[in-house]
């Protein structure tokens, strides 16, 4: 498996938002707990093929959607 | 039974409605935006979905600015005491239901300047009286999209033009439309819609929600209440991020999922077929009042200039009495009375006596319409 990264959001609306638009983009994203050590908060963070990082951001920045911060797991 | 309530909730309900709710706590009962955990994701999905899905029905661009909350009344209420302060200028319609003008004659005695322009007998606006009214320092005008009486529909983006021409944000009440009439927010020039699920939506009661668009400052609109929103919990101050600003608390999961069903349903049987189907029933209705001796119907005779919501009286007889006749005798069900707009009942010149009010809806047939025409002809009888 290729290594995979984490894309975290204020909320929940959000990061199910940022699942969709990957989705349309042919982008597989898994949400997952947000992992502790990014974030102290409860919510949820999608998952995705690290290599598709830029496309990631350049799609969530088209829609609006603030990314709370992106990381490599 | 013929039920000729749809203007005070919807009924029946397309069967997947229910199922969604029930498939809801069935399958989905995490508590949606609280837990990272396959049912919590699950649930949330959901009452994202339905998000999407009103933002796609009023052509929204951002569905992350639709609110959700218990009703238009809330909705209401969110946008006028978020925005309103002492001293800010309000300006508003004399056909607006009680869900405006209980908030507004409230924040009149804060100090909030309030000013109501006028509508003829027909329930329709009189836009030089807006014009006029609507001058720069304006923060916001607020219209009923359609009043819930004689059903007359006010031009909304005529309104906004003039709104936005003074620096004013517009407030649109579309309890009576969402789903029965074409909404397009960006068109329209709509700042923030207020709706209801359980009318023309085909969702359950507990459901509706407040679209906020781009021209509103969210970091300027109040919350109605602060709590737990499952996001920045580290923090005791309530979080800027949308929708959870305007969300505190768990949502109504189950309803907000019916919800999405009953927009799906509209979707699927098209806004414009159902509004077209109901002109034909309310101009059948109309003409047909019109027909019976000592019956008077209220508002334009013209179906395409209201929603299939018809008012009317008998001469020589109680509001009050008719609706039990309609109720006991044929298994009609009407809603008398002043319909919590006493404003629009003054406009029309029907207060306090009020009118018998008739409400088809999406599943309503032309069969119905003349059973109940036979019924009143039968009632009117002197």
């Amino acid at each position: 498996m290729s290594a995979q990264g984490v894309a975290l959001f204020h909320t929940t609306s959000a990061a199910l938002r940022a699942e969709k638009l990957a989705q349309k983009a042919d982008i597989a994203g898994k949400l997952i707990p947000t992992p502790r050590q990014f974030s102290s908060d409860c919510g949820i963070a999608l998952r995705f093929d690290w290599s598709r990082v830029d496309q990631v951001k350049a799609i969530l920045e088209m829609a609006r959607v603030e990314i709370a911060g992106i990381h490599p797991l | 039974m013929i039920y000729l309530d749809n203007a005070a909730t919807s009924w029946p309900k397309p069967p997947e409605v229910a199922q969604a709710m029930t498939d809801f706590l069935a399958c989905a009962g995490g508590n949606p935006g609280r837990s990272g955990h396959a049912l919590s994701i699950a649930a949330g999905r959901l009452v994202y979905e339905t998000r999407e899905a009103v933002a796609e029905l009023f052509n929204a661009p951002d569905p992350l600015r639709v609110i959700f909350t218990q009703n238009a009344t809330q909705a209401i209420n969110l946008a006028l005491k978020g925005i309103l302060r002492r001293g800010s200028r309000v300006v508003t319609t004399s056909v607006e239901h009680n869900a405006v003008m209980r908030p507004l004659r409230a924040l009149e005695r804060e100090g909030v300047q309030v000013t109501i322009v006028s509508c003829d007998r027909e329930g329709f606006l009189s836009l030089a009286g807006m014009e006029h009214a609507v001058q720069p320092g304006t923060s916001l005008v607020t219209v009923t999209h359609a009043n819930n009486v004689t059903g007359t529909i006010l031009p909304v983006a005529q309104v906004a033009r003039m709104a936005h021409r003074a620096g004013a944000l517009l407030l649109v009440d579309a309890a009576q439309t969402a789903g029965a009439v074409p909404i397009d927010v960006q068109d329209m020039g709509i700042d923030l819609l207020a709706f209801t699920g359980h009318k023309s939506l085909y969702g359950p009661p507990g459901t509706g929600g407040l679209v906020i668009g781009d021209r509103v400052d969210v970091s300027a609109l109040d919350p109605l209440m602060r709590g737990g929103t499952g996001s920045r919990s580290e923090f005791e101050e309530q979080p800027e991020d949308l929708p959870d600003k305007f969300e505190s608390g768990t949502p109504n999961g189950p309803g907000i999922a019916g919800l999405g069903a009953g927009i799906s349903f509209v979707r699927s049987r098209g806004i414009a077929a159902i509004r077209a189907h109901e002109i034909q029933l309310a101009g059948r209705l109309i003409a047909g009042l019109q027909e019976i001796p000592g019956v008077r119907v209220y508002g334009p005779e013209d179906p395409v200039r209201r929603t299939a919501t018809v008012s009317f009286t008998v001469e020589g007889f109680r509001v009050s009495d008719v609706g039990l006749r309609l109720d006991e005798g044929f298994g009609i069900l009407a809603r008398v009375g002043l319909h919590c707009a006493p404003a629009v009942h003054r406009a029309i010149g029907t207060f306090p006596e009020g009118t018998v009010r008739l409400a088809p809806g999406a599943f309503t047939t032309p069969e119905e319409i003349e059973a109940v025409l036979v019924a009143i002809r039968t009632i009117a009888q002197p």
